[in-house]
């Protein structure tokens, strides 16, 4: 990740290098499940869609801003301070994105309460900031950021589709599971909401893409 | 790089974050209370056992909510907007200098009468909206809400369940003495109609639900004396 490397002058903006820091981290590189971060606000905020969405939203502005910004700061941050300054970013890029969400979408910040204030916390955005952000330039910064986000949020989405259709029969809050299904006696799994079956379910995740992918599997 | 430069490197940073932040939360502030506001509003009305969407919350408030009064401590009606009271700010005053919101909700020709209670819980303030049938006695609904209370333990009493055990409770006794309905640790004894089931793990958010009853519904008794006996 030497700077030298990444300032090769005929770069284009989505060269398969580029490329490669927005989808590594959908795939093989997913924060959450096979860097195993992020699982608080995972196992918290995926009973609906709609509210894991919102989250995945505020991830992916939150962790593109960050990037963003302190890769353009990145030559004049003291080193000694480098973790304070990569907090505050993040704070007030939080509690932005709180303010706006507190504006416009009222029931969904409600329905979100203290973890949209604890993205601060969420030690994605800290980790790419500290291992990336700090190093590179802006453009790839922001892809590296966009890229890890959308793993996290991809999987939230993946996680809250699955507990909000076996557990409520809906998504979106839009009823799937149709009525006749109910008057032959299918009953919503009501333990889908409560939080280990997140746990479970995001078990289930990485055991599948373990599984499809054999070069995650640790074999010491 | 110096230590001046730290310095001057944080400082530079701290001020721009803060005007930055607070430019955008006075530019939002408009908007944020609205909000607020229409939540207070499906709130309220949420004790009357109408759940409003955001879209017709004001519209619904406006038709259902006949008067809102403010009141003193003796059960006497004075100047004032009772939907602007702040009971955060009411309950700090002594007694005597309070103002005592009340909402008069007429539901196809029966009539409600709301009050908002606030109190302590576990991490943070507690707050809910009581509505009364016409004998000022029975409890038709309750809403409650918090600030920070713990997820599934605590944060349940903004739950239905453990709201809509409220519905038909008395905070007077057949002799008409004043007794406020409890919150009670491990289950209320059946037909007591004075209490309801605490949430397991939630206690010390339960006793604050308790006390924000006896103390936020005490300052209504000499209204609701005075009306019951009219």
């Amino acid at each position: 990740m030497s700077e030298e490397k990444n300032t090769a002058p005929k770069e284009t903006l989505f060269s398969p290098r580029n490329k490669k820091l927005l989808s590594e981290p959908i795939g093989k590189e997913n924060p959450i499940t096979v860097q195993v971060l992020g699982i608080c606000s995972v196992l918290a905020i995926t009973v609906q869609v709609r509210a894991s969405l919102v989250m995945a939203i505020s991830v992916v502005a939150v962790m593109g801003f960050a990037n963003v910004i302190i890769s353009l700061l990145r030559h004049g941050i003291p080193p000694r301070i480098r973790i304070i300054v990569q907090l505050t970013v993040i704070a007030a890029l939080v509690i932005l994105v709180d303010q706006v969400l507190k504006a416009f979408v009222y029931d969904v910040s409600r329905q979100l309460s203290v973890f949209v204030g604890l993205i601060i916390t969420n030690c994605i955005i800290m980790g790419r900031l500290e291992a990336f952000a700090l190093n590179n330039k802006v453009w790839p910064s922001f892809l590296d950021g966009i890229g890890n986000a959308a793993g996290y949020g991809s999987i939230l989405l993946l996680v809250a589709a699955v507990r909000e259709l076996l557990g409520a029969g809906t998504l979106m809050g839009y009823q799937i599971i149709p009525n006749f299904m109910y008057q032959i006696g299918y009953v919503d799994n009501g333990l889908m909401i409560l939080p280990p079956m997140a746990l479970i379910t995001v078990g289930v995740i990485i055991w599948v893409h373990r599984h499809r992918d054999r070069s995650l599997v640790d074999v010491s | 790089m110096s230590n001046r430069y730290v310095f001057m490197y944080a400082s530079v940073m701290v001020i721009v974050v803060a005007l930055v932040l607070s430019t955008a939360a006075t530019l939002l502030r408009p908007l944020q209370e609205r909000n607020m506001r229409i939540e207070k509003m499906q709130n309220i009305l949420s004790t009357i056992g109408i759940s409003a969407p955001r879209a017709e919350a004001i519209e619904l408030f406006e038709q259902y909510i006949k008067q809102a009064k403010v009141l003193n401590y003796r059960g006497e009606e004075i100047e004032g907007d009772a939907f602007e009271v702040d009971l955060q700010d009411e309950n700090r005053r002594p007694v005597e200098e309070r103002q005592l919101p009340l909402f008069i909700a007429d539901v196809d020709g029966e009539l409600f009468y709301i009050v908002p209670v606030r109190g302590a819980g576990l991490w943070g303030p507690i707050w809910g909206y009581l509505s009364f049938r016409e004998d000022l006695v029975t409890i038709a609904g309750a809403n409650f809400d918090h600030a920070s209370e713990t997820p599934g333990l605590g944060a349940e009493i903004a739950d239905p369940p453990f709201e809509r055990q409220f519905e038909g409770k008395r905070i007077f006794d057949r002799d008409g003495n004043f007794k406020p309905v409890v919150v009670v640790r491990g289950g209320a004894p059946a037909g007591d109609e004075h209490a309801v089931d605490g949430i397991s793990g939630g206690t010390i958010t339960s006793n604050g639900v308790t006390a924000m009853l006896r103390n936020g519904l005490e300052v209504y008794k000499p209204y609701f004396q005075k009306q019951k006996t009219l």
